[in-house]
């Protein structure tokens, strides 16, 4: 297509806009953690690490890290088992109510965080679960099940059914065809869709909230404890860093294979 | 539609041996399952006793398909064709009716406890997997030992002529060399019966005609079953050793491809392996001297003079050249009868020349052809 030099230079200029509107806090975070002062003052009075190694020897943040690792990893194990599961019951049979099945296994990414922690927590509280981490990992699971699911679906309805008939015909029971046709189809679908339900996981808050007991603590729940708390505020500009950089790779991991994936499927 | 239209077409050498495929009374309703559907065998048409969500694709089929046979089935699309193959195959549960294999009941059982294979319309390649791995899966699956494995799979590959093509994926080939893999991975199983469906659709029309010849010499080489889905007429008259033409989920007739084209049982059969070339009330009576439909092959017609005069044994007509359609080797010459109606004549152009072909429009001519070749045709 052709554009006029006037919208030419009219849509860099909105890029540049929306780029730098999506980034610039970002860098600030970043010029803050390498500063010297505690507070925040601008400009930056000079260059240290020394927050790092702050961070670092904190014993509550590497829990908290740690503790977000568990349930991301967790609750994404969860929700590929769970949500493939369904996609597939779902997309492959027919059976009464199936309609309402998929729209209440998409709903919760639509309901509030306050209303599925609110929610949770009562449940948990009624049959006497102990808070801790395995509450947390059911709470995430709620959501991160609907990623899967959405991710499994859209791949099911993309992929020939003609293969999976292919593989019967040649003599593969049910299970070999999944294992040997059905899941290597689905691969990029559950690794894009693991790495976003992680991500989500993994910055989770709001239900967080409400289904960690006392005792635990994620990386977000630290975070939004210690923003109240000045003088720890490098420390976790510090932490805010360090996870910006390290979400960036499942993100850019999960949009090379979605992409990369859509090529080779359109042959 | 009359009851006799599904009769068991049985003949000669298919009803002394054990049939390699036998249907019997075989019906398939797609919609909702549950209704009452597995007691309606054979029911009437679609609109009447089906309700309005359930589409009655196979209406009642009876076959027999002879050891070693090239068979084709041949319809239009929505004849029920596919669905019949699908059944064979397993992957559609038939309403009613049963499918014997060798004598062997299989209508309950799953694709993979039957003794066939199948070639895709689409190929159905695994797209994650080399060709040879591809060709390798049946044999993997059934747990075929590696040494003899790799034999066969170079085996299958030479047949189809794809030495060297192993380790590419079914991305990197094209169209017909994909058909070859798909053929190579069902061939290698060494199946009693290879289901074919529509396996040359997708190819251009000089790949298919290779792939025709291709394919037939395959079949004879190895000795299998081939039962062959097509809607191409000319792909079924030149490969099959017998076909059933289908049409509303019906045969309408089984034979040879002389059978079906020179002694078409049916209007729809007639008009649809070639070119349907019907004379039928006071037409038919006028030309022929008798009432029923009648049908004539238009390369049985000779086009001459007005004042000729036909021989003892021949029928003959007046009529005016409407159109001219010149292609190549022959010329099909439409032709409005004096007597109402028009037939299609086509004549090879041994003599003629394209100019003078054209320069027919509009003349007069006496059509002329053997008596034995107008055929009562049946009404459905």
């Amino acid at each position: 297509m052709v554009e006029s030099r006037a919208v030419r230079i009219a849509l860099r200029v909105v890029s540049v806009f929306v780029m730098t509107f999506l980034y610039l806090p970002l860098v600030i975070l970043a010029i803050y953690a390498f500063n010297p002062s505690r507070l925040l003052v601008w400009p930056p009075t000079g260059f240290t690490l020394g927050w790092f190694a702050e961070a670092a020897n904190n014993p509550a943040i590497s829990v908290a890290v740690v503790n977000s690792l568990i349930v991301g990893a967790l609750a994404t194990v969860l929700a590929l088992i769970l949500g493939t599961l369904a996609a597939i019951a779902v997309h492959r049979y027919s059976f009464f109510g199936r309609q309402t099945i998929s729209f209440f296994l998409v709903l919760p990414i639509a309901l509030p965080g306050v209303v599925t922690g609110i929610a949770l927590r009562t449940s948990f509280v009624t049959f006497g679960i102990d808070f801790g981490l395995f509450t947390i990992v059911v709470g995430h699971a709620t959501f991160c099940v609907v990623i899967v699911y959405n991710n499994v679906v859209a791949r099911l309805r993309r992929l020939p059914r003609s293969p999976e008939e292919a593989s019967a015909d040649l003599g593969a029971d049910m299970w070999t065809t999944f294992r040997r046709i059905t899941f290597p189809g689905l691969g990029t679908a559950l690794l894009s869709g693991g790495l976003l339900a992680f991500a989500l996981s993994f910055d989770e808050i709001i239900v967080t909230n409400f289904t960690a007991g006392a005792g635990t603590q994620t990386i977000p729940m630290w975070i939004l404890a210690a923003i109240q708390r000045p003088t720890e505020l490098p420390v976790v500009n510090v932490v805010a860093l360090v996870l910006v950089t390290f979400s960036i790779i499942p993100v850019y991991l999960a949009q090379r294979i979605s992409g990369g994936a859509a090529a080779g499927v359109s042959r | 539609m009359t009851p006799e239209a599904s009769r068991p077409p049985t003949r000669g050498e298919a009803s002394s041996a054990v049939a390699a495929v036998r249907l019997e009374g075989l019906v398939k309703r797609f919609g909702d399952a549950g209704t009452g559907a597995g007691a309606g065998t054979g029911a009437g048409d679609t609109s009447g006793s089906a309700s309005a969500d359930t589409v009655l694709a196979v209406a009642g089929i009876d076959l027999d398909i002879a050891d070693g046979e090239f068979f084709s089935m041949l319809g239009p699309s929505g004849s029920g064709k596919t669905t019949t193959l699908r059944m064979i195959a397993g992957f559609e549960l038939p309403t009613a009716g049963r499918i014997l294999l060798h004598g062997e009941d299989v209508t309950d059982r799953p694709p993979f406890e039957r003794d066939v294979n199948t070639v895709f319309q689409d190929y159905a390649l695994f797209p994650h997997m080399s060709v040879a791995d591809n060709v390798a899966y049946g044999l993997v699956v059934r747990k075929v030992p590696g040494p003899e494995r790799q034999a066969r799979v170079a085996d299958a590959l030479r047949m189809v002529r794809l030495e060297g093509y192993d380790r590419r994926r079914p991305g990197q080939l094209s169209g017909g060399q994909r058909q070859r893999v798909a053929l190579a991975r069902a061939l290698v199983n060494r199946p009693r019966v290879l289901l074919l469906d529509e396996p040359l659709g997708a190819l251009d029309l000089k790949l298919r005609e290779e792939m025709q010849i291709e394919l037939k010499a395959i079949q004879q080489a190895v000795g299998i079953t081939f039962v062959y889905v097509t809607h191409d007429q000319q792909e079924a008259l030149t490969m099959s050793d017998r076909l059933a033409v289908f049409n509303r989920g019906r045969i309408e007739q089984v034979g040879t491809p002389a059978d079906v084209y020179e002694r078409p049982a049916t209007r729809f059969v007639a008009g649809f392996v070639g070119t349907s070339n019907l004379l039928s009330g006071e037409t038919a009576r006028a030309i022929v001297g008798g009432s029923g439909t009648f049908t004539v092959r238009p390369e049985k017609i000779r086009l001459a003079e007005p004042d000729s005069q036909p021989a003892p044994d021949e029928a003959s007509a007046m009529g005016t050249i409407r159109e001219v359609v010149y292609l190549g080797p022959d010329t099909r010459y439409i032709v409005a009868l004096d007597a109402g109606g028009e037939l299609v004549v086509t004549q090879q152009n041994i003599a003629t020349s394209s100019m003078e072909a054209l320069s027919a429009k509009g003349r007069t001519v006496r059509l002329t052809w053997k008596r034995q070749h107008n055929l009562p045709v049946g009404e459905e």
